[in-house]
C-alpha cells in the first residue's frame, strides 16, 4: 500500500512538472510570434475541393497583428474557404491567456500535444489542439473545432523562415457545407455523362498555401 | 418544218383530278399560237409542264426538237415566259430584277442592254423604283420585259393581257405581233380575251376538261363552209312558225333573245335572204355571225360561259 | 454557282426584315449587359449559391467580360434559332407566297442547284448573324466588364478557367454553336420546301426547337433515357462542352476538355440531322409540282 502512495505521488509530481513544461512551450512558441508584427508574402494557392476545379493562383497574402489576415488575387479568382484568418497559425496562441492549457502528451512523429481550452464560452474556438516541434518551437499541426465553421487542420511545412516561426507551406483542411444549385441556373450540357468520382461523399476540402518570399516588419 | 413544240400524249392527274387528258398538239415555228380553254380546262396545268415545272404522269413533250426531261436546261436557256400575273421581288427595282433574271437565265447581258429593254416596256424613267410601287399594268411590261431580256426563240405567255386597260391590251397584241412578224419567234399565247385572240393568233388548240376539243389554223377554222346566220326579227315568235313551216327549218337552231339562229353553207345566204324578204318575217337585220367567241362556245357548250368578251 | 450564290444573298440581305434580326439580337444582347451591369452581382450570388456557405465569394471579380458572355450565349438558346428560321423558313416558301419561284424554276437552273445556293446563302446569313452575336456577346462585354478567369457554373461543381485559357474556348465554342444553328437552318429549309408561306415553315421549326428545348432540360429520368439522347437541342449544346474542363486534385488542367469526345460525338449527330433534313428537302423539291 505503502508503495502505491509513494508511486501516485511520483505520477502526480510529475503530471505537475508536466503541465507546467506544456504552458512553458506554449509560451515560448508565442514569444515567437509576438516578434512578428506584420508580414506581406507571395504564394501560390492550390485549391483541392470536390466541387471546385480552379487553377493554382498567385495570391499576396497580408498579416497584421493579432489576427488580420488576408488573401488577395489581384488577377484571378480564388475560392478562400470561410474563415479564413483561422489560417493565421498564431492566432490562437497570441491570446492564450484566455485558454487552459493542458498537456495531451506526444505524438508518433514525436510531436508535443497541448489542448488549449477557453476559459469562457463565448469564444468561437472550442477546443484548438497543438502539435509543436518542442526542439524548434515550432508548431507542425493544429486541430481547431469551432462553433461557426465547424472543425479544420492546419499542417506546416517550415524552411528558410523557420526562425520567425513562418512556414513555406501550410495547409489548411475544412468541412465543406454541401453543394447544391437552385435547377435550371446551369442547363448542363452533359446531363447524363458519368463522372469520374462521387462529389457529395466528400466532405472534406483544402487549400494548400505555398509561401515564396515573406516581407516581415514593413510597417 | 420540225415544230417548236410537239407534246405527244400528255397525261397528268392531280388526285382526283384529271388535269390534261392524253393531249397531243404542234406549235409551228414563228406562229402566235392560240391555247384556248374555260377556266380549269388545263391551260395552266400545260403551260407548266412545257416550263417543268410540273412533270406530266405520261406523254413526251419536245420543244426546239429536243425532249425537255433530258435537255431542260439547254431549252429553257431559249424560252421566256410569263405565268399567270409576272409576280417580282417587290422590295427591288425594276433594274435590279432585270438583272437577278438575266443571271438566272444563263447569260452575261451588259447593264447598258438592261436599260434599253426597260425602255422599250416603257419603264425606262422608273427603272429604280421598287416594283411595289408599281400599277399592274407596269408589272406587266416588266414582267415582259423579263420574258425577253435574253432574247429567246420561244415566248410562252399565259394570260397576258389580264387586268391591263384597252390602251395595254393593245399594246401587247401589238408587241406579239411585232414578236411573230417582225422577229419571227414563237409565241405560245393562253387567253380569255378571244376577240383579242382572233386577231393576232395564227393558230390555236381549244382544251376542254383536259382534252383536245379543236385544233388547227383560225383562219380555216373560223370561216368554215357551214356559218351562222343571224335573223333579228320584230316579230319572233310568227318568224320562227314561219321558218319551221319553210324549207329553212332543218337549218333552224335556236332562238334567243329576240334573234333566231339558223346554221347553213355560206353559199345559201343570199337565197335566205330572198326566202325571209317573201315570208311573214318582220326582218330587221341579218348577220352571218362565226366569231371565235362564237365557235369556242359552240364547243364547249355542256359548261356556264365564263369566256370573256371584249 | 458563285454568282447564283450572289444573287441569293443579294435577295436575303436586301430584305428589312434581315436586318429586324440583327436589331432584334442587338437589342436582347445589349439589355442582358445592362441588367448584369447594374444587378450582376445577384446573378452571381445565385450561381455561386453552391459555395457561397463554405466560401467568400469575389463576386466582382467573378463578374467579369468571360462571364457575361456566356451568360447571353445561354440566354440565346432560343432567341437566336429563331431569328434563323425567320429567313431559312422563308427562302424558299417566301418566293412561292410572292411567285416568284415559278420564274426561278421555270430558268436554266437544275433545282438542285437552285435548292444548294438558298440553302448555302441562309447558312452564310447564320453564320453572319453568329459572328454578329459573337462581337456584342464577347467583345462588347469585354470593353463593358473587363476580363478575369472564367468560372463555369456546373449542376456539381464549379470550373474556373484561366484568363489565357478562355478565348480559345470561346473560338470553339463559337464554331461549334455555328453548326448547330446550321442544323435548325436545315431544319427550316426543310419546311420551307413543303410551302407555300413562309408562316407555316418558322411557325413549325420555332415550335420543333421550344417542344425540343423543353425535353432537352426537364430533366426527367423518363425522358432522359428514351428521347433525349436523340434530340438535336440536347446536342447544340454542345458549345458549353468547351468550358468543362478536367482537374487533378482540384487543379484545372490548362487547355483541357472533360468530355471532348462526346462534343465530336454530338458534332457528328448535328451534321447527320443537316444531311437528313437536306436530303429530305432536295428529294422533295425535285419532285415537287410547281404550283404557285
Amino acid at each position: 500500500m505503502r508503495y502505491l502512495f509513494v508511486l501516485a505521488g511520483i505520477l502526480f509530481v510529475t503530471h505537475k512538472t508536466r503541465a507546467q513544461s506544456a504552458e512553458a512551450l506554449v509560451q515560448k512558441v508565442k514569444a515567437k510570434f509576438e516578434k512578428i508584427h506584420d508580414y506581406e508574402a507571395d504564394a501560390t494557392l492550390k485549391t483541392n475541393v470536390s466541387f471546385i476545379k480552379a487553377p493554382i493562383s498567385n495570391v499576396r497574402i497580408l498579416y497584421n497583428k493579432p489576427d488580420q489576415l488576408k488573401i488577395i488575387n489581384k488577377n484571378g479568382i480564388s475560392f478562400i474557404p470561410k474563415g479564413s484568418v483561422n489560417m493565421n497559425f498564431g492566432g490562437v496562441l497570441i491570446n492564450n491567456s484566455d485558454y487552459d492549457v493542458i498537456d495531451a502528451g506526444k505524438d508518433g512523429d514525436g510531436l508535443r500535444i497541448v489542448k488549449l481550452l477557453p476559459k469562457t464560452d463565448t469564444a468561437d474556438i472550442v477546443l484548438s489542439t497543438l502539435y509543436i516541434d518542442e526542439k524548434n518551437l515550432l508548431i507542425k499541426k493544429s486541430k481547431t473545432t469551432t462553433k461557426e465553421n465547424g472543425t479544420y487542420e492546419l499542417g506546416m511545412t517550415y524552411g528558410k523562415y523557420a526562425e520567425y516561426g513562418l512556414p513555406d507551406k501550410t495547409v489548411f483542411s475544412f468541412n465543406i457545407k454541401d453543394y447544391k444549385l437552385p435547377k435550371g441556373v446551369t442547363l448542363d450540357y452533359d446531363e447524363g455523362l458519368k463522372k469520374n468520382e462521387e462529389p457529395s461523399k466528400n466532405k472534406k476540402g483544402r487549400v494548400e498555401i505555398t509561401y515564396t518570399n515573406y516581407v516581415i516588419n514593413k510597417g | 418544218m420540225t415544230p417548236v413544240i410537239g407534246v405527244q400524249h400528255v397525261s397528268k392527274d392531280f388526285k382526283e383530278v384529271k388535269a390534261l387528258d392524253d393531249l397531243s398538239f404542234c406549235v409551228p415555228q414563228g406562229s402566235v399560237y392560240g391555247f384556248l380553254g374555260q377556266n380549269g380546262a388545263g391551260k395552266s396545268t400545260m403551260i407548266r409542264i412545257l416550263l417543268s415545272l410540273i412533270e406530266p404522269d405520261d406523254g413526251e413533250v419536245n420543244i426546239f426538237g429536243l425532249d425537255l426531261r433530258k435537255n431542260r436546261k439547254e431549252i429553257l436557256k431559249k424560252t421566256g415566259a410569263i405565268i399567270e400575273k409576272p409576280d417580282l421581288y417587290k422590295y427591288l427595282t425594276a433594274t435590279e430584277n432585270l438583272k437577278i433574271f438575266t443571271v438566272m437565265s444563263g447569260m452575261k447581258i451588259p447593264e447598258k442592254k438592261i436599260m434599253e429593254q426597260l425602255e422599250k416596256v416603257g419603264l425606262a424613267e422608273r427603272a429604280n423604283s421598287k416594283v411595289k410601287t408599281y400599277s399592274q399594268g407596269m408589272r406587266q411590261r416588266l414582267g415582259i420585259a423579263v420574258a425577253l431580256i435574253h432574247d429567246p426563240d420561244l415566248i410562252i405567255l399565259d394570260e397576258p393581257m389580264n387586268g391591263l386597260d384597252p390602251q395595254g391590251i393593245a399594246d401587247i397584241r401589238n408587241l406579239i405581233l411585232h414578236l411573230s412578224k417582225g422577229l419571227k419567234k414563237t409565241v405560245f399565247v393562253s387567253s380569255h380575251l378571244l376577240s383579242e385572240m382572233e386577231l393576232i393568233a395564227d393558230h390555236m388548240l381549244i382544251i376542254d376538261r383536259g382534252k383536245k376539243i379543236v385544233e388547227g389554223n383560225v383562219s380555216e377554222l373560223l370561216n368554215p363552209k357551214e356559218t351562222n346566220v343571224e335573223l333579228e326579227t320584230l316579230n319572233i315568235q310568227e318568224s320562227i312558225s314561219e321558218i319551221k313551216n319553210s324549207m329553212w327549218a332543218n337549218h333552224f337552231e335556236k332562238a334567243e333573245g329576240g334573234k333566231i339562229i339558223l346554221k347553213m353553207d355560206s353559199d345559201l345566204i343570199p337565197q335566205f335572204i330572198r326566202d325571209v324578204s317573201q315570208m311573214n318575217i318582220a326582218a330587221t337585220s341579218i348577220r352571218k355571225k362565226h366569231s371565235l367567241e362564237d365557235y369556242f362556245l359552240s364547243l364547249t357548250a355542256h359548261h356556264d360561259v365564263s369566256a370573256t368578251a371584249n | 454557282m458563285f454568282q447564283l450564290l450572289q444573287i441569293e444573298l443579294y435577295k436575303i440581305f436586301k430584305r428589312p426584315r434581315t436586318y429586324i434580326a440583327f436589331a432584334v439580337i442587338s437589342a436582347i444582347i445589349l439589355l442582358v449587359q445592362i441588367a448584369l451591369k447594374f444587378g450582376g452581382e445577384e446573378y452571381v450570388d445565385l450561381m455561386m449559391t453552391g459555395a457561397k456557405e463554405t466560401f467568400d465569394i469575389p463576386v466582382h471579380q467573378i463578374l467579369n467580360g468571360y462571364l457575361v458572355c456566356f451568360i447571353i450565349l445561354n440566354l440565346l438558346l432560343i432567341h437566336v434559332p429563331i431569328l434563323v428560321a425567320l429567313i431559312a423558313g422563308d427562302v424558299v416558301a417566301g418566293e412561292a407566297n410572292m411567285g416568284t419561284l415559278r420564274l426561278l424554276v421555270s430558268k436554266p437552273v437544275s433545282r438542285v442547284q437552285l435548292l444548294a445556293v438558298k440553302f448555302l446563302a441562309s447558312s452564310f446569313y447564320t453564320i453572319v448573324l453568329l459572328i454578329w452575336v459573337a462581337v456584342l456577346a464577347l467583345l462588347v462585354s469585354i470593353f463593358l466588364f473587363g476580363t478575369n478567369q472564367l468560372v463555369v457554373a456546373r449542376k456539381d461543381e464549379y470550373d474556373i478557367i484561366s484568363t489565357s485559357d478562355v478565348l480559345w474556348r470561346y473560338g470553339a465554342a463559337f464554331i461549334f454553336a455555328g453548326l448547330g444553328l446550321i442544323t435548325v437552318a436545315a431544319l427550316a429549309f426543310m419546311f420551307s420546301v413543303f410551302a407555300d408561306n413562309s408562316v407555316g415553315p418558322i411557325v413549325a421549326t420555332v415550335c420543333v426547337i421550344i417542344v425540343f428545348t423543353i425535353l432537352t432540360q426537364l430533366q426527367i429520368p423518363f425522358y432522359d433515357q428514351t428521347i433525349k439522347p436523340y434530340l438535336f437541342t440536347t446536342h447544340m449544346l454542345g458549345w458549353k462542352g468547351f468550358f468543362y474542363v478536367r482537374g487533378e486534385e482540384g487543379v484545372t488542367i490548362e487547355g483541357s476538355i472533360e468530355h471532348f469526345s462526346q462534343i465530336i460525338k454530338s458534332a457528328f449527330i448535328l451534321v447527320g440531322y443537316t444531311a437528313v433534313f437536306l436530303t429530305i428537302a432536295f428529294w422533295y423539291f425535285n419532285k415537287k409540282n410547281i404550283l404557285s
